[in-house]
């Protein structure tokens, strides 16, 4: 089986997720062909030798829909010859479509493709593509479906997690990321975003609060009490929970992955696509997979995934240096870490999706280059990245330096 | 035509006036839709006429369909495609007259209810008379049906999913105002003006092709999950109705899912999907169960269908209460509501004018709310004399007592009430929990003493558990019973025993959630589990509501008297420590199995988990669910092998009106039926052979499960 390498990879900037957000007038199209250019420019890559873009969309519709990947591609400038697909596996699709990109290399019907996503969450709407699973009442009441934010606080609920806990990892998360960007360990992955003009219109993660303290956490008000109590949800989780007397709700607008507008594109290719292309192999694909789990809470895989990729991968715990699980809800990376009963000096080193915001179609892609530019900044040699996905997906992935 | 009168106006418009020949309703009967198609046709092959007006010869429009009918479809063993095709009739009926190039318009003279309201939506026009009493609505939802006929499609087209789906699934009637406010009805006018209003509109040439039927008809419903607003109501919708029924009534999802799904459709087609969605839930047998014992069993006790025959009607023209406190007062308003003069008695006049106090909150909140006019309500208040003098009983047609809960103070007010009535009047006591017959000794003719024993609130709660002394005579039940169907409340008569029928039931609800307490089930779990199977709230918080206090006297009190015969319950121990190690008696001393904090939400004493160790492994829900409901039906067996209970009916009807057991069971006879027999009794060995013989399935249980028998055949 042909080895599956990462050669590169490229991140726009997060921008907020609203309409004074620094992103909103990119579209997503441009978005995504900006980061297409960028991961080109940089590499003086020629595109006729890529076989496919492969981009991750969670809500494709309206500008995001009908295949954005063919379309930034051609918008990019890239060869016409290179095809486009776009993938849907809710917050875990960027990931999903790197995955896909390495499984035809590996598959050896591919040589070279981008795997990556875009969202811009300022431009559309959570629940903007709707579906079935959560809008269509026959589907909706029997699967008992509940927004994520229910899930979240059932996590906090079923574990004891109190909302000075929640509130401190958010903290964390924020210090790190400031910590991270102040040592500009991101600085070689970003590809500054630029208007009609050619100005750069953002060239950092505008989303973060550095300096955020518990206190002022403390003062945020819990964001789905009045879904769980009033719209019923609360009760539709503990059915399927019943040992929950009352859901705590503990999650915040700021202990919550923040709404941004983002980008990602990860270049995956054989060893011949490296000598063509004159580039050198970063890191190799160790395994990957995805996974179902409840699907009320739904934010529980990413610690049973994490088990399938390591025994796919015929690895242990003990064998990853450095764990990245997207911050959806703080809750979900608390029970991930003690699931697995992980240190958390090795968990989400340079923060996360709490801090600097949550692309929903792009981060599993921003998160995977995240953790090889800290792998080799700190020459480290594995890592596991994983996420939960809408409906009680998860999905995840080991790379290995090279 | 036998049911429906067809005549032509001079001006060419043709008048349709229902009138059952058999019935005092006109109701939806195979007979009646063979004859309206029959009608409609001839409006639309008749060139001289130009449309017509649909109305009644009843005081109401019509109500719905056969119950009796539809009620028995699961028993009769109809599959859903037999369902389906007896729904082509009546739907394709409705749709001719809508397609058939002639406007019709309908003219409710009175109440327009289920099918009689589906025939106003399929009409072209609908003028509803100016009367609070003609309410029209859709209320098939509470009998775990849905409205068929094009019924939950057309609405929607009329009137748009929101309020569809509100109407629908609230099963609510409105009065006219309302409905002409919701678009539901297009004219509101008097009674003496309907016929020109409705030749008025026939006069502008009205174009009889509903909107749905002319092409690019495309409401925003109908983009589906397309259209955002669409897709926000139904990511609502479905789960709002799970955390409303848990999932035990079949029918709301089944409505909400049709009018989605419809709405996307044509008519036609949708009509076509409205019939499946119908036949699954007449094949259901929650809603045999809830048609069955909420309405047909129900109608038939409140006909006092078992009243013993030769008995003149026996009427209470006067009432005396005696005791003024919470029951006492509530007796008196009911029957006061009822058009009968009440003299409410107690110890102190202060008493007694609080008692009569409550009847004026009552009747001043239906003012409120425009239920009542003022005059109507200050008529019944009059109605109430609170006064502390025996004297004023004089002339009394019965007396009831609802005094402190004591045999000697009871034998008080007893003796003297009974020597100021005449001799001929029956003696009633409000007890819950003192034998009938002992305290008909304190009376003078024990022969004419009966137990009524209401429920609380009073006003509210539709049910009276008549019980039977040793000494009572049927003549004094049929008085009793005329009184209960007087102040129109349902009664079931049962035969004196520790606790009677409901009480005594009821009880083992109660203590097999305080069983599971003391296995070490999570508390919270056993709270969920009562709620999940249907109960309106989990066993340890309705033991706090009644405090512990009681159900432990009761059973002091039978181990006093009763010895070893008596078989302690269970959760014995659990009561016995709340009380007296935690001090923990209910919700009254602001501490039982909850926490009562004043600036916060009640919440399961933390407590608990010390003085009952949770069990490392917790049992599944379903088998907590199936206990909480089960111990309730195997004791409602025991009250009939007893005697204590005659009619398997009552113990349907007592326990759904008595203590709200869901109603998607039938009761707590009917969902033995339901599960089956045999399965049943399977089910209660496996639960016995785990937690003790409280589960055995009683011999009688055991023939009828061997025998294939059901327990209603």
């Amino acid at each position: 089986m042909p080895e599956a390498y990462i050669y590169d990879h490229v991140r726009s900037p997060r921008g907020k997720g609203r309409a004074d957000g620094s992103l909103h007038e990119i579209t997503a199209v441009d978005l995504a062909s900006q980061v297409l250019g960028a991961m080109r420019d940089r590499n003086e890559l020629d595109t006729a030798l890529l076989d496919d873009v492969i981009l991750g969309c969670a809500q494709p519709v309206g500008e995001q829909g009908g295949n954005i990947a063919r379309g930034a591609v051609l918008n990019a400038g890239y060869e016409e010859s290179v095809a486009g697909q776009q993938v849907h596996r809710f917050c875990a699709s960027a990931l999903e479509a790197v995955n896909t990109a390495a499984a035809h290399i590996m598959s050896g019907q591919t040589d070279a493709a981008i795997g990556g996503g875009v969202e811009c969450m300022s431009r559309t709407y959570i629940g903007a593509d709707t579906g079935a699973w959560s809008a269509d009442p026959w589907v909706n009441y029997h699967n008992y479906f509940a927004p994520q934010g229910i899930g979240a606080d059932m996590i906090a609920t079923l574990d004891g997690y109190t909302r000075e806990d929640v509130d401190s990892y958010a903290v964390e998360s924020q210090r790190r990321a400031a910590a991270a960007w102040q040592g500009q360990r991101f600085s070689g992955s970003i590809a500054p975003i630029k208007d009609k003009l050619g100005d750069v219109i953002l060239d950092h993660d505008e989303y973060m609060r550095p300096g955020t303290t518990l206190e002022k956490l403390g003062n945020l008000k819990p964001a789905f009490t009045a879904l769980g109590e009033k719209a019923g949800f609360d009760k539709v989780g503990m059915m399927r929970y019943p040992q929950i007397e009352a859901v705590n709700h503990v999650h915040t607008g700021g202990n919550s992955s923040g709404i941004v507008d983002g980008a990602a594109a990860v270049l995956v290719g054989n060893e011949t696509f490296g000598k063509a292309s004159g580039l050198k192999p970063r890191a190799k694909f160790r395994a990957f997979t995805s996974i179902g789990s409840e699907p009320t809470i739904m934010l529980t895989a990413p610690a049973d995934v994490t088990r399938k990729t390591l025994k796919r991968a015929g690895m242990t715990l003990d064998d990853i240096d450095l764990f990245e699980i997207n911050e959806a809800f703080a809750s979900v990376v608390m029970r991930f870490m003690n699931a697995l009963d992980l240190d958390p000096e090795i968990v989400n080193v340079n923060g996360g999706a709490i801090a600097m915001g949550h692309p929903l179609g792009a981060t599993g892609a921003m998160i995977l280059g995240t953790v090889l530019d800290e792998l080799e900044r700190r020459d480290l040699n594995t890592a596991l990245v994983t996420l939960c996905a809408g409906n009680g997906l998860g999905t995840a992935t080991i790379i290995e330096r090279v | 035509m036998k049911h429906i009168k067809f005549d032509v106006e001079e001006n060419g418009i043709a008048v349709l006036t229902l009138d059952n020949a058999d019935e005092s309703m006109n109701l939806v009967s195979p007979e009646f839709i063979t004859e309206f198609t029959e009608a409609v046709q001839r409006v639309a092959d008749d060139e001289a006429i130009t449309g017509a007006i649909v109305t009644s010869g009843k005081k109401a429009f019509m109500a719905g369909a056969d119950l009796k009918f539809i009620g028995s479809a699961y028993d009769r063993g109809m599959s859903p495609h037999d369902v389906v095709a007896f729904c082509k009739k009546p739907s394709d009926m409705h749709r001719l007259m809508e397609t058939c190039g002639k406007p019709f318009v309908c003219v409710m003279n009175g109440l327009a209810l289920g099918g009689g309201f589906e025939l106003a939506l399929a009409c072209h026009y609908r003028i509803l008379v100016d009367d609070p009493k003609a309410v029209v609505g859709l209320p098939e939802v509470n009998l775990g049906l849905l409205p068929g006929s094009g019924g939950t499609q057309r609405l929607p087209r009329i009137v748009g999913t929101e309020t569809a789906l509100d109407v629908l699934l609230s099963g609510k009637t409105m009065p006219p105002a309302e409905a002409l406010e919701k678009g539901i009805v297009d004219e509101v006018v008097p009674a003496d003006k309907l016929m020109d209003a409705a030749r008025a509109w026939l006069a502008t040439g009205p174009d009889p092709v509903k909107p749905w039927d002319v092409k690019g008809y495309a409401p925003l419903a109908s983009f589906g999950l397309l259209d955002a607003k669409t897709a926000i109501t139904f990511t609502m919708q479905g789960p709002a109705l799970s955390a409303k029924t848990y999932q035990n009534y079949p029918a709301p999802i089944a409505i909400a899912s049709l009018v989605f799904e419809g709405m996307q459709l044509t008519f036609d087609g949708a009509q076509a999907l409205e019939n499946k969605y119908f036949a699954r839930l007449v094949t259901d047998p929650v809603s045999r169960n809830i048609i069955r014992t909420t309405f047909l069993n129900k109608g038939k006790n409140d006909a006092l269908e078992m009243r013993p025959e030769g008995v003149p009607t026996y009427t209470t023209r006067k009432l005396g209460v005696l005791g003024a406190g919470m029951m006492g007062a509530g007796i008196a308003y009911v029957a006061a509501a009822a058009g009968i003069e009440v003299v409410l008695i107690d110890a102190t006049q202060e008493n007694a004018d609080k008692g009569k106090a409550y009847s004026a909150k009552v009747l001043d909140k239906m003012v409120d709310r425009g239920k009542r006019t003022r005059d109507a309500a200050d008529a019944v208040l009059a109605r109430v004399t609170a006064t502390t003098d025996y004297a004023q009983l004089e002339g009394a047609d019965l007396v009831i007592e609802a005094v402190f809960e004591d045999t000697g103070v009871k034998a008080d007010v007893t003796k003297k009430a009974a020597a100021v009535i005449p001799g001929t009047a029956p003696f009633a006591s409000n007890t819950s929990t003192l034998p009938i017959s002992t305290l008909a000794e304190a009376f003078v003719r024990p022969e004419d003493f009966i137990g009524l024993h209401f429920f609380s609130p009073v006003d509210r709660m539709a049910l009276v558990e008549v019980i039977m002394g040793k000494k009572t005579s049927d003549a004094t039940l049929a008085k009793a019973l005329d009184f209960v169907k007087q102040i129109r409340k349902t009664p079931i008569v049962v035969n004196d025993s520790r606790g009677f029928y409901t009480s005594r039931v009821f009880q083992t609800f109660i203590h097999e959630g305080m069983a599971m307490l003391q296995e070490g089930v999570l508390p919270a779990m056993i709270e969920n589990a009562g709620k999940m199977a249907g109960m309106p709230v989990g066993p340890l918080q309705v033991t706090d509501e009644v405090s512990i206090e009681l159900p432990l006297k009761i059973c002091n009190q039978a181990i006093k008297e009763e010895g070893d015969a008596y078989t302690v319950p269970v959760s014995y121990k659990v009561m016995d420590r709340m009380m007296n190690e935690f001090k923990r008696p209910g919700r009254k001393a602001g501490a039982g199995f909850f926490e009562y904090p004043e600036d916060g939400k009640k919440h399961l004493w933390k407590g608990l988990a010390e003085a009952f160790p949770v069990a490392e492994t917790q049992p599944d829900i379903e088998e907590l669910k199936k206990r909480l409901l089960y111990i309730q039906s195997l004791e409602t067996v025991r009250c009939l092998e007893e005697g204590v209970l005659t009619r398997p009916e009552d113990g349907d009807i007592g326990s759904v009106l008595g203590w709200a057991f869901p109603t998607y069971t039938g009761g707590t006879m009917s969902l033995i039926d339901t599960v089956g027999v045999a399965a049943f009794v399977e089910e209660c060995d496996a639960l016995a052979a785990k937690y003790g013989p409280r589960f055995t399935p009683s011999p009688w249980l055991r023939e009828r499960a061997a025998d294939a028998r059901k327990i209603f055949a």
